[in-house]
């Protein structure tokens, strides 16, 4: 468990492994994007009558 | 420290170069598998069907199951936050697939109650422990935007309803929608490809190594009677605190008046505007209605959420709150005589709505600090157990009543809303009672500090740890 009295020690933006970030958001991206995509065509019905 | 191996907190600490982007995916990895009890309802027909069992017996397995993450969040979350997210996502991928398979098996082989026990007892641990895993390592690794971090996440919770809904009745038609062969192959597929999915969240998370703050992040100078303290408070105080019992208050009946849509939505619309061509296309135009409001709820989720990191979390819920009143009143006022100002207004209130579970997280740590806000948000969620069971309650008995009473179109929803504005204002002037946690609840920042807190205050327990 963290300790509520550590220091803040301030350290550098970290912004390694671009690959691995664009593959972690891809997959919760893609099954996301499936649930929107079926989300939409459902919306459609409202402006259809 | 009890050992737990490679899912312990210890092992998981990012090295430098870690980017702290990829902890939401590895959150929304969870959140978006657990989001499928929202979508329980596509397996109560087919349940029914194959196991020739009443329309109560096929919602319990979800009812138990909401009162398992209530209560599991509660009961679990100082382990959550003592073991680290790792553990946590580790156990709640373990408990809900499980629950699945138990729940697939149980319908294979006609045992009902394994449905229940599996879905709804295991599963729901695995809900409730899931659902507040995440919470506390994104408030740590995004102290600079808390609302954006956990509103992202919670999100993920709105969205796992969207994918598990088609996806659930694509299987069901694939493998045999009334056989009891296809729906348990169908629990049989999701709990596998949950597992999968769930798998990247807790290989994924990492924790931030102890200080650890963004760079070009400084934090805001605290000012005398903000709300934001930079003290810690531990669950076991936090209980004891006025400011978390007016939280509970506040998010209990902010779903509740979500709910108060949400519960109705289809009728609603029905009886607010019934005129179509053929009932077929206006139950088609109803659903459209349904999907929008999960939209809404969705988007409120992250986008009010993030907006309460630039005007303040007492503000925000100000918004949700009053704005949310005022919109039932709108609705009250002008019924169905504006079909535009209808939508506009059911839409603000579910975005209030998700926008509600999402902030609280953010809420907490302003008022609690990060040390314990994993096991305070646990906690707290039991106020979302209780308007669960509320909310419906309340819309079902008035629209009942007033049907009884001979009325019909708008009218059935009038009693409702009037209700869902008075316990709005109620949630109002709790929000407005919040003010800076006292001291006597901080934990000690050092040997001394303890020595003089337990001096002030000699019934003030210790951090209680598992």
């Amino acid at each position: 468990m963290s300790n509520p009295a550590a220091p803040a020690a301030r350290q550098p933006d970290q912004r390694g492994h671009p690959a691995l970030i664009a593959l972690a958001w891809l997959w919760v991206a893609l099954p996301f994007s499936y649930g929107v995509w079926q989300l939409f065509t459902k919306i459609t019905q409202l402006f259809s009558t | 420290m009890t050992t737990v191996g490679f899912l312990d907190r210890s092992r998981i600490v990012a090295r430098s170069g870690w980017s702290r982007w990829l902890v939401p995916p590895a959150a929304l990895s969870i959140h978006l598998a657990i989001g499928s009890a929202y979508a329980w309802s596509v397996f109560k027909i087919p349940l029914e069907k194959s196991l020739h069992i009443s329309g109560t017996a096929s919602a319990l397995p979800f009812t138990i199951g909401i009162v398992m993450l209530g209560l599991s969040a509660a009961v679990f979350g100082t382990r959550v936050d003592y073991y680290g997210p790792r553990w946590a996502m580790f156990v709640a991928t373990v408990c809900f697939c499980t629950g699945l398979l138990i729940a697939g098996y149980g319908v294979s082989i006609r045992q009902y109650w394994l449905v229940v026990f599996g879905y709804g007892v295991i599963g729901g641990i695995g809900l409730g422990i899931g659902y507040i895993s995440p919470v506390s390592t994104l408030i740590k690794w995004f102290p600079d935007r808390p609302g954006m971090a956990t509103g992202l996440a919670i999100m993920g919770f709105g969205g796992g309803a969207l994918i598990a809904s088609p996806w659930t009745n694509s299987l069901l038609n694939a493998f045999g929608r009334n056989s009891r062969a296809g729906v348990a192959n169908t629990f049989l597929v999701m709990g596998c490809t949950y597992a999968i999915l769930m798998s990247m969240g807790w290989l994924l998370v990492r924790v931030p190594a102890p200080g650890w703050t963004p760079a070009d992040w400084k934090p805001k100078p605290h000012k005398a009677g903000s709300l934001v303290t930079t003290a810690s408070v531990s669950a076991a105080n936090a209980i004891k605190t006025p400011q978390f019992w007016l939280l509970w208050v506040v998010l209990c009946f902010n779903v509740t008046a979500g709910i108060g849509v949400l519960e109705k939505a289809s009728p609603i619309y029905q009886d607010f505007f019934p005129t179509a061509p053929t009932a077929a296309v206006l139950a088609s135009a109803a659903a459209g209605y349904v999907a929008l409001l999960s939209l809404a709820n969705m988007l409120g989720r992250i986008g009010w959420s993030s907006l309460s990191d630039v005007l303040g979390r007492k503000n925000i819920y100000r918004l949700y709150l009053g704005g949310g009143a005022l919109l039932y009143l709108t609705l009250a006022v002008t019924t169905n005589s504006n079909k535009v100002v209808f939508l506009v207004s059911t839409l603000l209130i579910l975005s209030f709505y998700g926008a509600g579970f999402a902030t609280i997280p953010a809420y907490l740590r302003d008022l609690f600090g990060t040390y314990e806000v994993g096991a305070i948000h646990g906690r707290l969620l039991t106020a979302w157990s209780a308007a669960g069971v509320l909310g419906p309650l309340i819309v079902n008995a008035i629209a009942d009543s007033q049907k009884a009473a001979g009325k019909h179109g708008p009218d059935l929803y009038i009693s409702s809303f009037t209700v869902m504005i008075a316990l709005l204002v109620v949630g109002m002037i709790c929000n407005e009672l919040i003010r800076q946690v006292a001291p006597k609840h901080h934990e000690p920042r050092s040997p001394d500090d303890a020595v003089l807190a337990l001096e002030a205050d000699p019934d003030r327990q210790p951090e209680r740890q598992p």
